[in-house]
């Protein structure tokens, strides 16, 4: 009895140690006092924290990245959120294809569009290594924006634009008056999601960086292959909880989980 | 401009592409009427509606109200107010706010804006419920917000899809009450779209029954109820007992009836079960069903004119399954068909 009793809680610790031990791991080892990157930390120190502010390629990687979750995110939106009305109010021919297509990135493992983007869209338009991150990120966030807008949208009524522009709006207005207000939540919520999607993205940002233009985490791969220091934990901590942070915020303030 | 017309619709073709809804409709409204379209769902009749608010575009034909052909104008510039089913109140904004929406839109603001939304609240009741969310509110209280959301804008046309039909008994009436004191005392020229003939007799001044996207009768509700032309509003105002007539005749599994003097030219000719008189008469029948009804007792007779539903009250001695009884079709109180089917 009290053996099945232990059981249940015993498979619980075990999955979620599974799941936030390497965390735990990567956040101590960013403490350490050593030269190395090690579990369990050599003593305590906050150098390698401050050392991650210091190094040049760490900022202007940061500075990418941030500008491609943000930027990628942002163009996706503006795209996705027409692209979702259209798909949740009108009855369009080709709307089932367009939806699958449109979540093509989301299923396709990463490295084959990052080798076909590459192969097909970067090397014969001769594309900038800029405009191509920033493209394949967009790409990438779409199904995201779409899904999520489409969720929200799903759960509004239609007819209270019809509502509005029978009280004088006109079908633009009414969509911007009535439509968007309530669906904030789920634009801001496909937005976090998008960013935290884009920040992460490893497979198709490693075919398309080039020198000196890095995504935050190719810049990371490319760190530690020359310096075995714990300032690579010590960052991956600090995105770690800048994440954290966003969706905690986010589902505190707008209830994020409930799009999702 | 006639005063018979106030809203008029001639020729009205809608379609859904190329799937058609309404072919050629007329219908004249009076200003200030009270107008319900009655029908079973899929008659045309909220597409009407729709087509009057300039929701739904027009095949071909015309609408003009107050003068003018308003075909072609814009929902948004047509002075046409539309309560919807489900109220479609803006759940972002409280109950001050919706009923600001469209006044705001028309450029008013300050103290003339805050006049206006006031009264309007004040008019249906719900001054204390300003500051809520459409949320918060009872379906009852949601629908006077869109009711005085609506008012407020001052409508030539006031439009109500089915706005009884989800309020439990008691706010029935109570918003059938609303409605018509609403309608008194603005005089706003009012149409609803209903199935349930009860509320368009309870409510309505005038009473368009459709079928199929045509009109079956137009009629006061005291003629709707006691003089159904067709057999169509016949059947759906509880008139249960219908015959059609051939040539006068009345065809029976005992031969013709020759009913010719009574209802000369009638289609057909109808009876609720109230007018069955039962136990004299020079028809037979055997009882095959019998339901109480609390002041009433219903009857299933099988008949040589076939199955005949009669009610009698309650008091009179009851009848049991399978006895044999005399009763009459009295001729002069039947409702006299003109179309049949």
């Amino acid at each position: 009895m009290t053996a099945q009793r232990l059981f249940i809680p015993f498979i619980l610790f075990l999955v979620i140690a599974f799941l936030i031990g390497p965390f735990l791991i990567i956040v101590a080892a960013s403490f350490s006092a050593g030269e190395t990157l090690a579990f369990p930390p050599q003593g305590f120190s906050l150098r390698w924290i401050a050392k991650v502010f210091t190094v040049e390629s760490f900022r202007a990687s940061f500075g990418m990245s941030m500008f491609l979750a943000i930027g990628g995110t942002a163009a996706a939106l503006i795209l996705g959120i027409p692209a979702s009305y259209a798909l949740s109010r009108y009855k369009l021919p080709g709307a089932e294809i367009v939806r699958t297509v449109v979540s093509a990135p989301i299923i396709v493992p990463g490295i084959i569009v990052g080798l076909a983007l590459l192969r097909y869209i970067v090397v014969p338009f001769q594309v900038g290594i800029t405009l191509a991150l920033f493209l394949a990120h967009t790409a990438l966030v779409l199904p995201y924006a779409v899904r999520v807008v489409s969720a929200s949208l799903e759960n509004l009524r239609s007819d209270i634009e019809e509502a509005a522009v029978l009280l004088g709006s006109s079908r633009l207005g009414a969509f911007f008056r009535v439509v968007m207000p309530n669906i904030r939540g789920g634009i801001l919520s496909a937005f976090i999601l998008g960013f935290v999607t884009s920040f992460n993205q490893v497979p198709v940002s490693l075919f398309l960086s080039g020198p000196g233009v890095r995504t935050m985490p190719i810049d990371m791969i490319a760190y530690m292959e020359i310096v075995f220091d714990p300032s690579v934990a010590a960052l991956s901590s600090l995105l770690a909880f800048m994440s954290i942070g966003i969706v905690f915020a986010a589902e505190r303030f707008l209830g994020f989980s409930r799009y999702v | 401009m006639s005063d018979a017309s106030y809203l008029s619709l001639s020729k009205l073709t809608l379609a859904y592409g190329d799937t058609p809804a309404v072919p050629d409709l007329d219908l004249d409204i009076r200003k200030g009427e009270l107008i319900a379209l009655l029908g079973p769902s899929g008659c045309g009749k909220t597409t009407t509606m729709r087509a009057i608010a300039g929701l739904m575009p027009v095949k071909s034909g015309r609408v003009s109200l107050d003068g003018a052909d308003i075909t072609r104008v814009p929902a948004n510039k047509r002075a046409v107010g539309l309560v919807f089913q489900s109220y479609a109140l803006f759940p972002h904004l409280t109950v001050y706010e919706n009923v600001a929406f469209g006044l705001k839109l028309k450029g008013m603001r300050g103290n003339e804006l805050d006049a206006k939304v006031q009264s309007g609240l004040k008019s249906v009741g719900l001054s204390t419920f300003a500051n809520r969310r459409p949320a918060e509110l009872s379906g009852g209280q949601q629908q006077r917000v869109a009711l005085a959301r609506s008012m407020v804008m001052e409508p030539k046309v006031l439009l109500l899809d089915e706005p009884l039909s989800n309020l439990d008994a008691r706010l029935r009436l109570e918003m059938r009450t609303e409605l018509q004191r609403v309608q008194k005392e603005t005089g706003v020229t009012m149409i609803f779209v209903t199935h349930d003939q009860a509320e368009a007799l309870a409510l309505a001044d005038r009473i368009v029954v459709m079928k199929a996207g045509k009109i079956e009768q137009i009629g006061s509700p005291e003629d709707i109820y006691s003089r159904p032309t067709s057999s169509f509003v016949a059947d759906f105002v509880g008139f249960e007992n219908i015959f059609q007539l051939d040539q006068g005749k009345l065809q029976t599994s005992a031969g013709l009836v020759d009913l010719s003097s009574h209802a000369p030219s009638a289609a057909g000719l109808a009876w609720r079960p109230r007018m069955v008189t039962l136990g004299s008469g020079p028809y037979r029948g055997t009882v095959r069903g019998t339901s109480f009804a609390g002041d009433s007792r219903e009857y299933l007779l099988d008949t040589k004119l076939g199955p005949i539903k009669a009610e009698v009250d309650a008091s009179q001695p009851a009848h049991a399954l399978g006895a044999e009884l005399a009763f009459d079709l009295p001729v002069e109180r039947a409702a006299l068909l003109s179309r049949f089917g």
